[in-house]
């Protein structure tokens, strides 16, 4: 089932209750989230899907602690992140987020931006932090090219040495913001197998992302679709397909069944984004 | 015997060789066509024709006073171009970074900023107490504002992402600053480096062509140029033209090597 996972005691259960967000420059409020509320079990994978824009982003960004929130709150494990009294939360390793156009040091090796986190913290040796990055991008598939900058590797190796990077600092929640988005199908394919081997490894809880109504269904436990801008929660989906998944489960029955659930609901938010973006324009 | 074959064996330096023999070959029909047809070709019909140039150059070579041009105008560039970077560098990123320090300093400095290099010449020949150091103030000038506005562009557009990625792994403000902004800015530096040379070069010959730096300040290439012109010397005034495009491109090629150098990550573009 769910969260199948090695640590000793799960960790990483968010709880996002009532959140609103309203965006004010000079004036024109904007609401990017409103009222929205969900509950993420420890060690879950937790898809959120949405039309382009909807401030799916925005969620993610105020549970990173990039932005603050203007009601409501979010808890992780009970610990208030933000909430009334204190709008943002603070930025910490344990919530590492991996972006969506990529943000490895250009100017640091693979293993270099690895062992990056652990060195600024002061928790391991600038000696230790390389050998435990090495360690860990030769567990990724990633042995031969950890003297590469990211500059010299594919997209997909980049992806998969930013989520390794972030593992290192072994955070409770991974928040992941549409990182596959601008690659092919086939490449997909691999990031999506390698993430589930990563989850099945670690257990961390993941946040994801994405607007690709197949990749939410094959690696979430959950899928929630919310609704175009303000970013409401329009409906939750389980997917009861147990793991390890293959990508031969998207072919199954079940998968189809799902697809087709998930689909319908993302499917009315779209039009009503697309009718939205229309009128905006004109 | 091998190094010569393997230096005609690069595709890039075959091709660099060429254009410059194909560039002389051009120069010399332009220069002779008067001498052929008694027809002068605009602009170069007047030209002397690199034979005579050549020549010209053969002549000043063993001079004291010709070095001596290359080695005063490449001590004022590379002292008013090495302040400017010290300056500047620091300057930029701490307008890039700091809120108030940009609030105060840079509105005078964009005021200060149209002021093309050489309108500074005149005050700054009587403020500076010897004619070497106001034009090393110009050349400092030239290089310095150029510096400054590509460190601030470079540091102010980097990627919020790399920001946001470093502040969560727990990087502190120093770190934020010496791990991030200033690799990221390096780029920015780098550009900033090569234009303000260029334009150091071109300020430095004003320079020495307004100061008449002859009597005080020792020469240099403008000065040789001028001098030249005044003697009436077309073939010399050339020579100083060459001798000048060569020792621009030697400090460009110079900055790229320490830009290899610095920036490895830049190797693959």
């Amino acid at each position: 089932m769910a969260g199948k996972s090695h640590k000793k005691e799960q960790t990483g259960a968010l709880s996002i209750k009532n959140v609103t967000k309203i965006y004010d420059p000079s004036g024109v409020n904007v609401k990017a989230v409103d009222d929205c509320s969900m509950e993420i079990a420890a060690g879950e994978v937790c898809m959120i899907v949405g039309p382009s824009g909807c401030g799916k982003t925005t969620l993610l960004n105020a549970i990173a602690g990039f932005h603050s929130i203007t009601e409501g709150s979010i808890h992780l494990d009970g610990d208030l992140l933000c909430g009334p009294g204190k709008p943002k939360a603070e930025q910490s390793a344990e919530r590492m987020v991996v972006f969506q156009h990529g943000a490895l040091f250009p100017w640091k090796t693979l293993q270099e931006n690895v062992a990056y986190g652990p060195t600024v913290q002061s928790a391991m040796s600038a000696g230790e932090a390389m050998e435990k990055a090495g360690q860990m991008l030769a567990e990724a598939g990633l042995g031969q090219f950890i003297k590469k900058y990211p500059g010299e590797v594919s997209s997909g190796m980049a992806r998969r040495a930013e989520i390794v990077r972030a593992l290192i600092n072994d955070p409770k929640v991974l928040l992941l913001d549409e990182p596959y988005r601008a690659m092919d199908a086939l490449t997909k394919q691999i990031m999506h197998e390698s993430l589930l081997e990563t989850y099945d490894r670690t257990g961390v809880t993941i946040f994801f992302i994405t607007h690709d109504l197949e990749e939410a269904i094959f690696l979430g436990d959950k899928v929630h679709v919310v609704t175009t801008r303000p970013c409401q929660l329009k409906k939750t989906v389980e997917v009861r397909i147990p793991r390890p998944r293959s990508f031969e489960t998207q072919s199954s029955e079940e998968f189809r069944t799902l697809l087709e659930e998930v689909n319908e609901a993302v499917h009315e938010e779209a039009v009503k984004a697309f009718q939205a973006g229309e009128r905006e324009m004109a | 015997m091998s190094i010569v074959n393997s230096f005609f064996s690069n595709t890039t330096t075959r091709r660099g060789v060429g254009a410059i023999v194909g560039f002389v070959i051009i120069w010399y029909f332009g220069a002779m066509v008067d001498d052929w047809t008694g027809y002068d070709v605009l602009g170069i019909g007047l030209v002397p024709p690199p034979g005579d140039v050549f020549t010209a150059f053969l002549g000043v070579i063993p001079k004291a006073g010709y070095w001596m041009s290359w080695v005063s105008s490449f001590s004022r560039v590379l002292t008013g171009f090495l302040v400017a970077m010290l300056i500047g560098i620091p300057f930029g990123l701490l307008l890039a970074v700091n809120r108030y320090f940009r609030g105060v300093f840079f509105p005078p400095f964009e005021i200060l900023r149209p002021i093309p290099p050489l309108a500074w010449v005149p005050a700054s020949l009587i403020f500076w107490p010897t004619n070497e150091m106001s034009i090393a103030f110009v050349t400092f000038l030239g290089a310095f504002f150029t510096i400054v506005i590509n460190v601030l562009g470079g540091a102010r557009s980097i990627d919020i992402s790399y920001l946001r990625a470093a502040q969560s792994m727990g990087a502190s403000q120093f770190d934020l600053f010496w791990k991030i902004i200033l690799p990221g800015t390096l780029p920015s530096i780098f550009t900033g480096a090569a234009v303000g040379m260029g334009i150091t070069w071109e300020v430095v010959l004003a320079a020495e062509m307004i100061s008449g730096g002859g009597t005080q300040g020792g020469g240099g290439l403008g000065f040789f140029i001028w001098n030249s012109y005044m003697g009436g010397s077309l073939e010399q005034i050339v020579v100083g033209m060459i001798s000048i495009g060569i020792a621009g491109y030697l400090c460009s090629s110079a900055i790229r090597k320490i830009g290899f150098y610095f920036m490895p990550w830049r190797r693959l573009f």
